[in-house]
């Protein structure tokens, strides 16, 4: 039996998705069997920043309404077998949808795989409701903005309500290269202290991220980006090791880290 | 035959008439006597200032519209008012009322975006308010940690009432029917525990310490302040 987690944030924009798709191929690399569910009924993406969007045949909503078997929207992806995609359809609304289905789906999808990722639309409407109707887990991403910060607050007085998920766990997404050198760590400690909650992450902001996601491809692929390494990490967290936080220190110079090696801080 | 006490007695005090109504007879027997009583007693307060009642009526429960049959029974003698209704009983409601604001109510909760905690009394939050979150006490409100969202005090009218915090870094905050908010460009001056207050004499909700709210209301310090005005008064 698996576990089913909801990747949220309330504000639009701030990298549900990517996160969804990038968390999703870590846990992949490390050999877990993944399911990602695109909830985002009538806007979906997920499907394309894992460019699978060619092999769409069935979708959500057409398990919904009896069309097809839930196996038979399986999309797999083009690198990882354990790695599948449930996709979202595009010319329905969320409301083609209610939550005690998306339930039993995400249900159904828990019995065959370890992990159910569930990528979460905007707003605290019907497709939030339908989103974690079925989760167990929750996982709320937000950017270091004044305004993403108040809805993921929003959204996580709402979580807390659901007894069904465990309190959630934040990633600060679009973490500035230049912020973190210049005190910005003071900032995500703000959001740490309005938010109160655990912290599973921090990604720095990467133009390569977009440059991935419009190739298709995750940015957790590629060893090289300080993204991906995020993402990596935050893989491992979720599979229950304790990874330090990417340190201030990987943006400092080699001199810097040479002295600190010598003792001359 | 029993000795049967009269339903209505009159007593003098000095500061006015205490009238002890009888919580054993029947209530139109009641009005009955008390508007006899009171027309064989009329000739007494023809002239003269105005005196105040008080009345005390036992074990009997009056609602609403009996309190105001008697007070206008009363009022319709001239030179009487009526300066309050004592009575031993309450409705449960009432009392399971007045319990409530009279508890200091413990919540050990975040108060986020979006969510509003209401408490009929005083409440002692263990946690924080953030923006965009709303604490409402009908008493004092204490906040065991950062208070950046909304908070209302006094909800209902009492401007007595105060918002201490650990942290005071509101949106906005009301007590009473007042209602402040912080500068918009705040100070960034260290902050102790802070607490919000009406200040009838600024007519505006203040800021300041706690322990300067209580050294302003302490009634030894207004009656030295008293003393202090008189002394000046007299030089």
């Amino acid at each position: 039996m698996g576990e089913a987690i909801v990747i949220t944030s309330g504000k639009g924009g701030v990298g549900k998705t990517t996160t969804t798709a990038n968390i999703g191929t870590a846990l992949a690399l490390q050999g877990k069997k993944v399911c990602l569910v695109d909830t985002d009924i009538g806007l979906r993406n997920l499907d394309v920043i894992m460019g699978l969007e060619n092999r769409i045949i069935y979708d959500l909503v057409d398990v919904v309404e009896g069309r097809c078997r839930l196996n038979q929207t399986f999309i797999t992806d083009k690198r990882f077998d354990c790695l599948k995609l449930v996709p979202a359809a595009q010319s329905k609304d969320k409301s083609a949808v209610e939550p005690g289905q998306l339930k039993n789906i995400i249900d159904e999808l828990k019995r065959d795989f370890d992990y159910v990722l569930i990528d979460c639309p905007a707003g605290i409407e019907r497709g939030f409701k339908n989103a974690i109707a079925g989760a167990d887990k929750a996982i709320v991403v937000t950017t270091p903005e004044k305004s993403a910060v108040r809805d993921a607050d929003r959204i996580i007085g709402l979580l807390e309500q659901e007894s069904h998920i465990e309190p959630p766990k934040l990633i600060i997404n679009r973490v500035r290269n230049h912020m973190m050198k210049s005190g910005a760590m003071l900032e995500i400690d703000e959001i740490l202290d309005v938010l109160a909650i655990d912290l599973l992450g921090i990604v720095i902001d990467d133009e390569e991220v977009i440059a991935f996601a419009n190739k298709g491809e995750p940015i957790a692929l590629n060893p090289n980006s300080k993204a991906s390494l995020a993402y990596r990490n935050i893989g491992r967290r979720i599979l229950g090791e304790s990874v330090p936080l990417m340190s201030l220190e990987e943006n400092k110079g080699f001199f810097t880290r040479m002295k600190k090696l010598l003792g001359m801080r | 035959m029993s000795y049967q006490r009269p339903p209505v007695m009159i007593k003098g005090v000095k500061d006015g008439l205490i009238l002890k109504l009888d919580d054993q007879c029947s209530y139109d027997q009641l009005i009955k006597a008390l508007k006899n009583k009171l027309a064989e007693r009329r000739h007494h307060y023809v002239d003269g200032p105005l005196v105040s009642v008080k009345v005390v009526c036992g074990n009997r429960f009056l609602n609403e519209k009996q309190r105001e049959e008697i007070q206008s029974v009363i009022r319709s003698e001239q030179k009487l008012f009526v300066a309050e209704i004592e009575s031993n009983v309450m409705t449960k409601e009432e009392c399971e009322t007045r319990l409530k604001q009279a508890q200091l109510k413990e919540v050990v909760q975040i108060v986020r975006s979006g969510q509003i905690l209401h408490i009929e009394g005083d409440v002692l939050l263990i946690g924080d308010v953030n923006p965009g979150g709303k604490i409402i006490a009908g008493g004092n409100i204490y906040i065991l940690g950062a208070l950046r969202g909304t908070a209302h005090a006094g909800y209902g009218g009492a401007t007595d009432k105060v918002i201490a915090a650990s942290l005071m870094k509101p949106t906005q905050l009301m007590i009473g029917d007042v209602m402040n908010r912080p500068p918009d460009q705040p100070d960034e001056e260290p902050h102790y525990m802070e607490c919000a207050f009406y200040d009838p004499d600024q007519d505006q909700i203040v800021i300041d310490r706690l322990q300067s709210y209580f050294r302003k209301n302490s009634v030894e310090n207004k009656m030295l302040l008293e003393g202090v005005k008189q002394a000046w008064g007299k030089q």
